[in-house]
This record gives C-alpha cells, structure tokens and sequence, in this order.
C-alpha cells in the first residue's frame, strides 16, 4: 500500500454524536460511490437494556406485550451477564427509514462498524432484494405496529389480560404456518388499518354467520353435494383460515389473529434470506471500512480493532468444535459475496467452466442481479463454488433412521459438489424444513370438526410438540380439531384428535 | 443531507419490565415452587442474595409445528478432516450437538430447565407475597441514634495512619513514569548519537555538547522525587446513620428425647422462614437460640440445631430464660422482639399452665408476635389446650400452628403471617 497522509475521521475511541456523523456521511459516500441503493436512515442510540429489549421482541421498536417476550428477555439477560453473548452490533429495521440502533456501549469502532454493516448494508438489501420489495412494506411497518400495540392493550382492557393472553399463545403457536408463501398480502396502514379494522369487524362476522346458516330447503341439495369440501382447496395458511372462518371467534379476536399473522408474514422474507442477507452487510462493511481504509480516513487502531470483530462475525468452528451449531450464516454468505466478486474479477478455469455467465462480467452488475432475484436456497444452488466448499470442508451426511449408520453422501470432491450444492440449498429451503401442513377439510353438516393433513416428506415425523400446538388450534377454532398424515403412498394415518368442548359466546 | 441520530437511552427505561413481571405472573406457581426448593437447601442467614430459579422447558416452551426425530435427512456440515464419500459414520449418542445432528438439537429435546436469575426483591416478593409482618407499630419510631463507619473510597487528605501504601506508590510511579517518560526518550536518542559519533568521527566537537546534555538530563530526572505530597492517598471512612430498626427473634425448640432429628429439621425450616421474613423489614437482626428438656440455655445455632438431648420436658424453663434474656439485653423500647416456639406438645402436665401464665403476663407484653408451632401428628396435648386459650386472649400477636409434614410448613407459615385486615 502506497504511504499516504493519514487523516483520520474522528480520534479515540469513545463516541460523540459529531463523530458518529462524521462516520456516517464518509460511509455513506463511499457507499454511494459503490452503487448501494439505501432507504434513507435514522441511528437511534440506546442502552443495553434497551438492545436486549430490542431482541426480546424480535428488534421491533414498538410490539405488543406477551409474557414470551419477558421470557426472552430473561435469556438474553442471563447469557449477555454471563458473558456467553456480546450483544450483536446489527439490530435494524426493515422500515422507511431505515432504522439502525447503536449501543451507548459500543466503541467509536464499534459504531462505524454498526453503520457500514446495518445502515448501509442491511438497509440496501432490504430496499434491493425481491422478497422484501414484493412482501413487506417498509413505509408502513411501523405505522402497523403502533396499531398493533395499541389495539391490543385496548382488548386486554376490555376483555381482560388473560384472555387476550390465551389467544396470542395460540396463535404464536401457529405463527410459522401463518404466512402466506405465494400471494402477497395487500399494503398496510395506519389509518387504513384502524378505518378499515370494523369494517372487517362487521362484515366478517356476517360472513361467518352465513357460513353456518343452515337452511332448510337447502338440506336436498346439499345432500347431493355430499362430497363437497371446505375449503375446497387445500389452505397452507393456517392462521389466515383460522381468522376468516373460525366459527365462534369474536370480531375482536379475528383481528387479533390478523395482527399476529400480518406480523409474522412481515418476518417471512428475513427468514428466508439469512444467509444472503447476513453476508451482504457482512460483506458490505468489510468493504466499505477497507476502502476507508485505503484512502487513509481510518487509523490502524481502528483497523485492528474493527479486523478482531469482523473475524469473530465470520467464524465457522467445524462440525467436531464444542461450538459448532449448524453453519453461521454470516461466514457463508460473507464467502460467497466475496467469492462471487473474484469470480466476476479473476476467474480461473474452474470457475469458467462452473460460472460461464458470471465469470468475468462486472461485478456490480452481477451482485445487483443475485441480491435482487434470490432468496438463500437459490442463491447457494445457483453461486457456491467448488472452490468456497473446498475452503469450507463441506461434507454432507445423510441420516436415514432406517440404517444402522450414517453415510456420507457427498464431500468436496469433483463427484460431490453438484450433491453438495443441492443438499446445502435445499437446507435453506423453508418449505421443506418446516412440515408441511394443511387445512384439509371442515366437516360442516356434521359436527363442525376441522382437519389438517401433515404431508410426509422424507418419512419426517412431527416433533413431540405437536399436540401442544393442536391444543391451541383446537382453541381457535372451538370444535374438535384433527390432525392426519398422508403417507407418500397415499395412505392417510389418524395423527392426533383434540375435542372441544363448546364454547358459547358470550353476549 | 447529514443522517438523523435519536438518543433513546432515556425514553421508556423498563420497556421490557411488563413482559417480565407478566411472565413472573405467569409462572408464578412454578418459581414458587423452586423458591420453596431454594430455602430448603439454604442456610439460615444466607439469604441476602437473589435466586436462580429454574422452570421445566417443557412447562415454558412455545410449542410450534417442527419435525421431529426420525425419517431421512441430508445435512451439510464444515470442515472435514476424515470422511469420504461413502464411508458409514456411527450415530454419535445422544445425537446433540456435534457431528450428525446439528439441527436435532434444535428440534429435540428442548427439556432443559429455563433457568434465569430473581432479583434478590423479586424473589422475596414472590415467597412472602401476600404475607405482612402483624404489629409494625415499634417500626415507626425509628430513631437515628447511631453511626456506623464505612469505607468510602480515598482522599488525598487525612491523617498518617490511614494512609493507602498502594494507591500512593501505584500514583507515584504513574507520576514518574509520566513526567520521566520525556527524558528517558531524549536520554536514549541522544546516547545512541553519541555512541554513532563516538565510532564514526570520533573527536567531533558534538560529542562533549551531547555528553553535557546527558548529563544535565540525568541529573533532571533523578531530581524528580520518589514521592511527592501530590501522591499521599488515604484510605476515607464515612459515618453514615444506622436507624435502630432492629429486631431480635428467639427460636425456642424442645429437644427432649420425643423431638427427633425429622422434627428438629422441620423446626429449623420453620425459624429459616421467620428468619428471612423479618430480614425483610429490618436492617439487624439478632437471634436468640434457646433449646431446653427439663432446663433451658442459650446457644449457638450448630448447637441449637445438631446436638442431641433427652429426658423430660419442661417448657417453661425456656420461658423464663427468654424473659430474662430480654431483661438483661433487649429492652423492649428499642428492640422489635419475635419469639418462635418449636415443640412436640409434650410437656409435663402441670408446666402447661404455668406456661401460659409466664407467655401471657410477662413476654407477650413486651413482643411483637409469637407464633408457636407443634410439631406432631398426634392428637393435641394439654400445652397446647393452654396456649389456645392465650390466642383468645391475645390474638393480635400470639398465633399457634399445628405441622405434620415437611410440606406443611410453608402453607402454615402463609397461614401465620397471612395478611389481616387492619
């Protein structure tokens, strides 16, 4: 590196609010410089309780109570005073503006850091990738939350905390089966939300009325219609069924429902793109710092210091390390970033062969067009390199109950790469990591009875969970709730059966 | 256009204390229970701290839809230092962490107990929750009539025998460190010009310049002295007030030959409970052991809980020690006095009376509560005949209790202190 005057932004290592601007606006022109297309964004300073606050309910700044985040709460607090954890320097929000905490404990370093790898990182993955741009709606989530909060203290005062409390565990419970995967849910906003809330209040409950009308004179055709069903497709979204045609749910506790189901569709997107994600603005204040860097803005001290917590970020310990717990997905996807830049850069044969579109093209281009179009399961299929699963060791093992022992399906050999990529894309592939599990019928002539159908994937069986959940479900709905596996044969097993006692409305 | 920065440290402080307290709420029935479990394993005094409390997982978790064990499964792991492909690895046991199964320890188990730390108050709060100390009215004449001294850092003032050997050296060599550090740095370069003149042009003019310069900065920084006044530090003693909210608690067991070791150990969880409940609502406390057969004396805890006597009982023997004993060290103005009566109910039959005739005219006066407890499955005996008449006629601090079981003490305990309506 060629002996350059050094000019450093700001000095030593305590932060002050000028400072941390300095940071900001020398960050944010590099960014610029490199292309990265940001929602504007907003650096909110807080305290550790604060961040672990923050964590507690998954970074919002505004959510609902509920005892489950006291309890999260607790466990954070326990491994931060432990010692197990640092608190991690990225809480943002996906919002408009963006919004980036700092921690008040955090070192001048620390901060830069924070901004490079949240408020442009993240911020610009956020504002770039297709999943967040068709599912979320970055300017109203905080509007949305506000009415959240709001509207379900107003039910806890009305209805009582317990039973506000009953309903947000069961719906928790179903929280994961609650989304969406294929349509997009239409645009939320404050005040449409509250003018348009009783409206849904009204109409819906004239829906669900309707739905259990039974008319008379209907009854003969009906009974020619024996074999119709409800629904008359398959519904995955659990949650979205429950709220629109649970018989005895009260209006506001449909709306409950909605609230915790539009939430967790909020979350969709960031668990799909974990990896993708994590790298990026892993990647992104790696880069943005060592440009800095380069241009002698930041001193050696900051480098160190910056360098020793970028290295802990992106540690993989092996399978066989006491610390090992599945691949840290800022390791991965800062790897594969980086080796996406040196295959547009300098490409070697391999790479040639293995990437004849990528190999040599500007990168710029090409890291635009993978942040925008995949999530982590395409993005590992379509960019690991046989190079990256050599550095990593990749090794897949396939564990069949049916054998006495485990095999080792593929290494990071010529035969194994191909297997190797599909095995560690489809790992990242929620659809076949969470169960697969639908709404299948309502027994509406009879005794109103709702059954899902679990759909056996690779002989997968249901976690010891599972009749917790249903406890909820069967809650939600009121009748007796069923849960059925389909065998890949076809044939279909009776899983578990809650009855219900009927609960009357009240009022 | 420069970036907007919000300090939020000092909007909505406990944001998460709602969540927390609705989760303590929530289950509040099984930290009670490990709070229950807590005291057992503890010692008497050894209460000041907070607790760690844990609740089964499977009480706490969240449950969703996952899969469980079993069926097929490909997974990916890093770094491998053995395998090719296709060699049969064994299931690793318990199939946790580690190789194989990173993933199963997500879904699995999960049974591990959800263990967090009560706040020292959360947890009293939680065991004596609904509890209140009956007669609280000597509280109120907390008077400051005492000082106690405590250490409160240091000052560079006071007088020679409080002097700080350490802190005083530490600032020293910081202090010579600090102001010698320029000269040790000029001293060095100048040597090594020197040491280069003196083997390259040797009888250049400078030399001597150098050489006097050496000198004259030795003699500088040997001038800077060893200590200075600046660095005298002594150790500060404050006096701050001690507020006479004291209060004394006798613990009264028999330990005649009919109290066994099972007995002895429910007595002593009993005192451990009013122990701690009383710690709650003064900053001293003293106890008063007294056991006593046919006799009665005073003793020291480890005496009071582990050695073994027999023969006949005579209760009132302890009664009159502890009437003395207050006589002589707690005058009842300035102390809260509790007693705490542990016994099997037997007594020599023609004690019993006078045992409510000591307890009624001459300690209860002068106590603030004195709860008995009878420690016996059997039918009652004439001791406590007598000591119910007293609570007829002293109800507002003399309670008794019957324990048959180990697990009877806590509800008993609730019982005795159980709120009153004023």
């Amino acid at each position: 590196m060629s002996k350059k005057k050094i000019r450093p932004i700001a000095e030593g290592s305590d932060w002050t609010v000028e400072a941390i601007e300095r940071y900001d606006a020398e960050i944010g022109r590099v960014a610029r410089n490199y292309g990265l297309d940001c929602y504007r964004h907003q650096l909110e300073i807080i305290t550790a309780e604060q961040m672990m606050d923050a964590y507690a309910s998954i970074g919002m700044p505004v959510y609902y109570h509920h005892w489950s985040f006291g309890k999260h709460f607790l466990e954070t607090e326990n491994r931060y005073k432990r010692g197990h954890m640092g608190l991690a320097y990225e809480i943002v929000i996906n919002s408009d503006p963006c919004i980036a905490y700092l921690m008040e404990e955090n070192t001048l370093t620390m901060q830069a850091l924070v901004i490079a790898h949240a408020a442009y990182g993240h911020n610009s993955f956020f504002k770039g990738n297709h999943l967040f741009r068709q599912w979320t709606s970055a300017d109203a989530i905080i509007d949305y939350l506000v009415f959240a909060k709001n509207y379900i203290a107003q039910c806890e005062e009305r209805h009582g905390a317990e039973a506000v409390e009953r309903l947000v565990d069961a719906c928790h419970a179903l929280m994961n089966l609650g989304v969406d995967r294929y349509k997009r849910s239409p645009r939320l906003s404050l005040e449409k939300e509250t003018l348009r809330q009783k409206e849904r209040e009204a109409y819906l409950q004239a829906q669900i009325n309707d739905l259990w009308r039974t008319l008379p004179k209907q009854e003969v055709v009906e009974m020619q219609e024996e074999e119709r069903r409800f629904p008359e497709e398959p519904e995955e979204n659990l949650l979205y069924f429950v709220e629109k045609n649970a018989p005895l749910l009260e209006p506001w506790q449909r709306e409950v429902v909605r609230i915790v189901r539009k939430i967790g569709q909020y979350f969709y997107p960031q668990r799909q793109t974990q990896v993708m994600n994590e790298g990026w603005a892993t990647y992104w204040h790696y880069t943005l710092l060592n440009t800095l860097y380069d241009e002698g803005r930041l001193s050696d001290g900051f480098m160190i210091e910056f360098l020793q917590s970028h290295t802990n970020v992106v540690y993989q310990p092996p399978y066989n390390s006491p610390w090992y717990s599945g691949i840290n997905p800022y390791a991965l996807g800062f790897a594969m970033w980086r080796d996406l830049r040196r295959i547009c850069e300098t490409p070697d044969d391999e790479d040639r062969e293995w990437f004849p579109d990528v190999a040599g093209s500007d990168w710029r281009e090409t890291f635009n067009f993978a942040l925008s179009n995949f999530k982590d399961e395409s993005f590992v299929a379509q960019y690991l390199s046989p190079r990256l699963m050599r550095e990593f060791r990749l090794f897949a093992i396939l564990d069949d109950d049916t054998r006495k022992n485990l095999h080792i399906a593929a290494i990071h050999d010529d035969r194994g790469y191909r297997g190797l990529r599909r095995t560690l894309g489809e790992q990242y592939n929620l659809g076949s990591s969470e169960p697969n599990i639908q709404v299948w019928n309502v027994d509406l002539r009879g005794d109103r009875s709702l059954t899902l159908r679990h759909f056996l994937h690779d002989r997968r069986p249901l976690g010891p969970e599972t009749e917790a959940v249903l406890e909820h479900l069967a809650y939600l709905w009121g009748f007796t709730v069923r849960l059925e596996e389909q065998l890949p044969s076809g044939n279909v097993n009776l899983l578990f059966e809650k009855k219900s006692e009927k609960r009357r409305r009240e009022g | 256009m420069t970036v907007r920065i919000v300090d939020r440290r000092q909007d909505s402080k406990n944001k998460s204390s709602i969540n927390r307290s609705r989760f303590i709420q929530r289950f509040k029935g099984q930290i009670r229970k490990s709070v229950a479990d807590a005291i057992a394993r503890r010692g008497i005094r050894d209460l000041d701290n907070g607790e760690k409390i844990g609740i089964p997982g499977k009480d706490i978790s969240e449950p969703h839809f996952r899969h469980g064990r079993g069926g097929k499964r490909d997974m990916v792991h890093p770094g491998n230092d053995r395998f090719n492909t296709g060699d049969q690895v064994e299931r690793p046991l318990g199939g946790g962490s580690g190789q194989g199964k990173g993933k199963a320890s997500n879904e699995g188990e999960g049974l591990d107990d959800f263990v967090f730390t009560l706040t020292r108050d959360e947890f009293l709060d939680i065991f004596f929750d609904e509890l209140a100390l009956p007669n609280l009215i000597k509280r109120q004449l907390a008077r400051v009539d005492e000082y106690k001294r405590v250490r409160a850092g240091y000052t560079q003032t006071g007088v020679p025998t409080n002097i700080n050997l350490v802190r005083t050296m530490r600032g020293a060599a910081g202090r010579r460190v600090a102001v010698g550090g320029p000269y040790a740095a000029r001293l060095r370069e100048l040597q090594e010009e020197l040491d280069r003149l003196k083997r390259d042009v040797p009888g250049d003019p400078d030399i001597e310049r150098i050489e006097r310069e050496i000198a004259c900065l030795k003699a500088r920084r040997e001038a800077i002295p060893f200590i200075d006044p600046f660095d005298l530090r002594f150790s500060n003693r404050i006096r701050i007030p001690q507020p006479s909210t004291q209060a004394v608690m006798f613990c009264l067991m028999d330990v005649s030959g009919s109290m066994d070791e099972q007995k002895k150990q429910m007595a002593k969880r009993f005192f451990m409970l009013l122990y701690l409940f009383l710690n709650r609502n003064y900053e001293k406390i003293e106890v008063v052991f007294i056991r006593h057969h046919t006799a009665a004396e005073e003793v020291d805890e480890e005496n009071f809980f582990h050695s073994r006597e027999t023969g006949g009982t005579i209760v009132s023997s302890a009664l009159k020690l502890m009437q003395q004993i207050i006589a002589e060290r707690y005058s009842s103005s300035l102390w809260n006095i509790y007693g705490a009566q542990a016994s099997d109910g037997d007594n020599w039959n023609d004690d019993s009376p006078l045992c409510r005739q000591i307890l009624g005219e001459s300690i209860l006066p002068c106590v603030q509560y004195f709860a008995y407890i009878e420690i016996t499955e059997g039918a009652p005996q004439n001791l406590w005949l007598e000591y119910e008449r007293l609570q007829e006629t002293h109800p507002e601090c003399f309670a008794l209790q019957r324990i048959g079981e180990v697990t009877d003490i806590y509800p008993v305990f609730r019982e005795l202190f159980h709120k009153r309506l004023a």
